[in-house]
């Protein structure tokens, strides 16, 4: 493994199979949290940080279960991992920095249920990834992940001063807007191989 | 986007079960109306195949947590319900997902990680937590078929519609001319997107109308 290929996941992970543009992975706050720029920086942040800590205890959960032979336990060991890493972090920040906890807020305790935590367990296992590249590939997935939030959310609080169509109000517009991000980041292709 | 109150406040049994059936199959449908559950929703519809499979899938699932939950209800301590729900939904989700790879290992390589994903699908926590908690095992079950149907037909409806553009064929079947140009879109991102957008907007517009011509 030499440095090369350490970035191509970085970059694959992060631009060309964005997270939330390519693989629809955390749409939900997608949607939800990115009426507003600032939350979706909060919340980006959040997620990053998560992924990471969850990208690495996957990975010693992956070795355990490999060692004693149960592959049908990897779902319910990995959702059960991420719930408590969650409340973890909770816990941790809270402690460390009740700042940072007051901003965050609500957004800490709804990661549990973003499909890009448990995405990222999968792809990372699926694709055999080894310690050093399970990291860079969260910390990609993560950028990712962030970058996306805030492009809508910059798209979004413009769009609050548009005249939008009484009928495209809401999340039919915000699809559309999601839509041509998504094209967007179809330019990136070809980077990175 | 809040659906509108059952126009009858007095209903009798029966009717109040159909209700809870068609409820989730249109009033409340939950990709149309709620918006839950989207990751599969956008991803796996790029063929009707691939979606009619994920919404069978989904409702399967979605119908044994229900009954489980609701058959439990008594039993499950408040503090640690939503692990509960999300452990029961698990260990369903695993069943299925060894089941499609029994019947068909190419639909599931083509489903790759989003079947392990309808753990994480909203809709079904949520309905977990918002009727099967607090409704008999009869009502759940209702509620559970309406919810799925409504998902299923959503999904296979994205589905039709994107194959039937970016391939020109459904379920695999050529439908259009040999010189017909593939809206190569379609089956991209983007063209889920799209899709979704608009026909939340024909959506939009039903209701709208229906309210209309109720006044």
């Amino acid at each position: 493994m030499n440095e090369q290929s350490l970035w191509s996941i970085f970059i694959n992970a992060c631009l060309i199979n964005n997270f939330v543009l390519a693989y629809f992975l955390g749409i939900c706050p997608f949607m939800g949290v990115s009426s507003k720029l600032s939350n979706a920086v909060r919340m980006g942040i959040a997620v990053s940080f998560v992924m990471l800590v969850a990208s690495i205890c996957t990975y010693g959960i992956n070795l355990l279960l490999q060692a004693i032979d149960a592959p049908y336990l990897q779902l319910i060991s990995y959702i059960v991992v991420i719930a408590s890493t969650v409340q973890l972090v909770e816990m941790f920040i809270k402690k460390f920095s009740p700042v940072l906890f007051r901003a965050l807020g609500i957004f800490l305790p709804l990661i549990t249920t973003n499909c890009a935590i448990l995405g990222l367990a999968l792809f990372q296992t699926n694709r055999g990834y080894d310690f050093i590249e399970s990291i860079v590939f969260a910390f990609g997935a993560g950028a990712g992940f962030t970058l996306a939030l805030i492009l809508m959310a910059g798209v979004r609080e413009k769009l609050d001063l548009a005249d939008v169509p009484q009928l495209m109000r809401g999340a039919a517009v915000s699809l559309m807007v999601a839509g041509i991000l998504s094209m967007t980041f179809m330019g990136f292709a070809g980077l990175g191989t | 986007m809040a659906a509108k109150p059952i126009k009858i406040p007095v209903v009798s049994e029966t009717e109040q079960e159909t209700n809870t059936f068609l409820n989730g199959l249109w009033q409340q449908n939950p990709v149309f109306v709620q918006v839950l559950g989207m990751c599969p929703t956008l991803a796996v519809t790029n063929s009707a195949i691939n979606a009619l499979v994920m919404g069978l899938a989904t409702m399967s699932v979605l119908l044994m947590s229900n009954i489980l939950v609701s058959s439990l209800r008594y039993f499950i301590p408040r503090q640690v319900r939503i692990a509960t729900y999300i452990l029961i939904i698990a260990t369903f989700v695993t069943a299925i997902d060894y089941v499609i790879q029994a019947v068909s290992l190419e639909i599931h390589n083509a489903l790759g990680a989003f079947i392990s994903l309808i753990v994480v699908n909203c809709l079904i926590l949520g309905r977990a937590e918002a009727f099967a908690s607090r409704n008999t095992v009869n009502k759940s079950i209702q509620d559970a078929l309406g919810m799925g149907l409504g998902f299923t037909l959503a999904l296979l409806l994205l589905g039709i519609i994107r194959e039937l553009l970016g391939q020109g064929s459904l379920f695999g079947i050529a439908i259009f001319p040999e010189n017909y140009e593939n809206w190569i879109i379609m089956l991209l991102p983007g063209g889920g997107f799209f899709t979704l957008g608009l026909l939340l907007l024909v959506f939009n517009w039903l209701q709208q109308r229906d309210t209309e011509n109720s006044q």
